[in-house]
């Protein structure tokens, strides 16, 4: 086991594109960190770096105290578990298990113990001799991860493990990797597109974008104190409504209605309201709820507004409502851009609609006028330039579950030029 | 035979799926029944053409020399004396020692050094890459019989004229391409993936190469073997040319020197028997490895 430093790492392309640009990352030993991103963001190609299957153009990558840049894959120590399982078709589960440790001459009862130990372990023991092809999903992956824990290696990597199951079995995967992952304590880098897996699995979550590191920190800070408008718009589901929003004094002006900021939240904004200014707002879900479901003391620390409920989404345990507005097209560009990113439908145009979780006791109905209640302690503002948060809370230190983790974001780069050296995030 | 079969079936469940895509099942049903009838005529009848010269070299070799002009199918004395002849004369037994050894030899060598080949052919980037296969296809395509005079000038003057290795040399260069291109297309077909897994379960390039690689290449290296093997086997222009005496001629040039009992004989007959004899090693061959060509040794490595 050991620690994974990356200093400035970065992944040049001959034609000069850069998939992972200046990343610098500390992956403490038996830390559990979540590469995540929407699609072609670099995370895998990251991961690859750390494994040694990719060249990296700049920078250094330390594994424990060694500099790694140039060695081998074999050379590491490191396990991986491909997306497609990798398996040998040729060799049954226990020599597939055996593999690594035959590489490595380890003595043949000592392979046999530990193989038939890993197995126990992933349940795999009466599926020793059986070939991969004869495997169901689910046991390919627990394979694929059996040849990775026999060899106790410094870290184990994932490269989106779970793609490849249905829905069911990923979730009852996905405790598998996290359960295995405690009972071992080794050092865990993995790779997903997926937000639920980054969020229930790691330690510690590194958002990336056109391979740029966004912001790395607990999943809980990502969610409630996102750093950038890309942060803020990846994490969560339903992801976060995005609205235009003009901010004068304390008083925030959305286009359908006005709210008053409390101070704590206005203390955060950097640069004060003195002047009128553009913003984009951004609200959960669940930070809306039915007036009428909300207690007398609580009411006067949001807005009360009036809307249309165009479609609502009973789930049993919570109700979503949608809410058409007219958005106008102040930020309409920020915003557009942004849907591209993350692989969403446009959110701006003249009609959009806000996602409200309600209490499923609620009885608004569909089509019908309603009393929305928005709580104005929970509100996020983003600058409409650099998409940067400007109601973040201070960077908490040691947010992580070992201990070891800080936060970690990109650097404010006003105007929105990228520049390299601290991740600085794009305009969006 | 096994290629029509395979296209039949795969024909026949196109035809089952869209059957069960349309509610005109029946007329579906029928049109099947009905196309499975005429693939069997077809094959049957494309089995009867291929077969048949080979069912009268057959008869033949059981004819004497007095029935071999009678033009019956069906011998009327059928026996094996054609065979015990060319098996007693030494016109026939050390030239099938030659066949033998050189085609063996040279499926070996071809074999090997296509493997390296097209794996790297098929794995890395290097500059002129194209230019080789491409190189390769021309020379596979190339006309033996254009360079067959400035050979025998060359090979008589450097001492390789009616050696071993003076024919397992101008073998290579046609069997090469050969291999190389079969491989490439096989190697292409293992996921890279496998290979960065063994890298990194801790395997130099070349372990990963022999213990993962090459046995899933099977099929493939058993198929560009038999091409290559039955490429020299049945060579007649560089045989015939680069020879002069038994120490190096293969079958297929020997039978055309094979002498009857008295000069007023033709040798059909032996010359059917030692055809039928230099096409039995091939054939079991081919059923031997035929499991192993068509094998999807492949299945269940990657999802899919």
């Amino acid at each position: 086991m050991a620690a994974i430093t990356m200093r400035d790492i970065t992944k040049r392309y001959a034609d000069g594109t850069e998939a992972v640009s200046h990343v610098d990352l500390d992956i403490a030993d038996g830390e559990f960190v979540i590469l995540v991103g929407p699609s072609g963001c670099g995370k895998s190609t990251l991961l690859r770096m750390i494994v040694g299957l990719e060249d990296i153009s700049d920078g250094e990558m330390r594994i424990g105290d060694d500099l790694v840049n140039d060695r081998a894959p074999k050379d590491r120590d490191l396990a991986m578990v491909f997306q497609n399982y990798a398996l040998y078709p040729h060799l049954t589960v226990r020599e597939n298990m055996a593999f690594p440790l035959r590489i490595a001459k380890v003595e043949e009862g000592e392979v046999t113990k530990r193989v038939e130990e890993a197995a126990r372990v992933l349940e795999l023991t009466e599926n020793l001799d059986r070939k991969p092809a004869n495997l169901s999903g689910g046991q390919r992956q627990r394979v694929a991860m059996g040849r990775a824990i026999v060899r106790d290696p410094k870290a184990f990597l994932f490269d989106e493990p779970l793609s490849n199951l249905d829905a069911k079995l990923r979730v009852q995967m996905r405790t598998e990797i996290a359960r295995i992952q405690k009972k071992y304590g080794t050092t865990t880098v993995y790779v997903t597109h997926d937000q639920t897996e980054a969020m229930t699995l790691g330690d510690r979550v590194a958002v990336l974008r056109k391979g740029v590191i966004q912001q790395v920190d607990t999943p809980r800070n990502l969610y409630n104190d996102p750093a950038n408008l890309f942060v803020a718009g990846f994490i969560g589901s339903p992801s976060m409504n995005l609205l235009p929003g003009t901010l004068r004094g304390d008083t925030l002006k959305l286009p359908f209605t006005e709210l008053k900021l409390p101070e704590e939240t206005m203390s955060r904004i950097s640069g004060g309201g003195a002047s009128e200014r553009q913003l984009i707002v951004g609200v959960r879900p669940e930070h809306f709820e039915d007036a009428e479901m909300v207690s007398a003391e609580d009411r006067p620390k949001g807005a009360v507004f009036p809307s249309r409920i165009s479609n609502i989404e009973w789930m049993g345990s919570e109700l979503y409502a949608y809410l058409p507005y007219q958005a106008g097209t102040a930020i309409a560009g920020q915003l557009d851009a942004l849907a591209a990113d993350l692989d969403l439908e446009q959110m701006s145009g003249d009609e959009s609609q806000l996602v409200a979780r309600l209490d499923a006791a609620s009885r608004v109905d569909e089509n019908s006028e309603a009393q929305i209640w928005l709580d104005a302690r929970r509100v996020h503002l983003f600058d409409p330039e650099s998409g940067l948060a400007l109601t973040r809370r201070q960077p908490k230190s040691a947010g992580s579950g070992n201990g070891a983790g800080s936060s970690q974001t990109g650097g404010a780069v006003p105007g929105g030029s990228t520049t390299g050296h601290t991740g600085g995030s794009t305009a969006i | 035979m096994t290629a029509s079969t395979i296209g039949a079936e795969k024909i026949g469940a196109d035809r089952d799926r869209a059957a069960e895509a349309r509610p005109r099942a029946k007329k579906a049903a029928q049109s099947q029944k009905g196309n499975s009838l005429g693939w069997k005529i077809g094959v049957i009848g494309i089995v009867a053409y291929a077969m048949f010269p080979v069912l009268w070299i057959l008869s033949l070799s059981l004819k004497s020399s007095a029935d071999v002009g009678d033009g019956k199918l069906i011998p009327t004395a059928p026996s094996l004396d054609n065979y015990k002849d060319i098996f007693t004369s030494g016109e026939f037994v050390r030239p099938l020692i030659n066949s033998i050894g050189i085609s063996l030899i040279t499926t070996v060598l071809a074999v090997v050094v296509a493997a390296f080949a097209a794996y790297a052919i098929a794995r890395l980037d290097f500059p002129g890459k194209g230019l080789l296969l491409s190189g390769a296809l021309a020379i596979a395509m190339f006309p033996p019989v254009s360079i067959i005079g400035p050979l025998f000038n060359i090979w008589r003057s450097t001492g390789l004229y009616d050696t071993w290795p003076g024919l397992i040399l101008p073998y290579m260069t046609f069997a090469l391409p050969l291999a190389i291109w079969t491989l490439a297309a096989f190697f292409r077909e293992i996921p890279w993936d496998l290979e960065q897994a063994a890298q990194v379960d801790g395997a130099t390039p070349f372990v990963a190469f022999r213990r993962v690689i090459l046995p899933l290449a099977v099929p493939g290296i058993f198929t560009s073997a038999i091409i290559v093997f039955i490429f020299c086997w049945n060579d007649f222009l560089f045989a015939i040319s680069l020879t002069s005496t038994s120490s190096a001629r293969t079958v297929p040039a020997a039978t055309a020197f094979f002498t009857a009992s008295s000069n007023f004989i033709n040798p059909t007959g032996q010359i059917a028997a030692a055809a039928i004899v230099v096409t039995v090693p091939i054939i079991i061959m081919v059923l031997i490895f035929q499991r192993r060509i068509v094998a999807g040794l492949t299945a269940g490595a990657v999802k899919g």
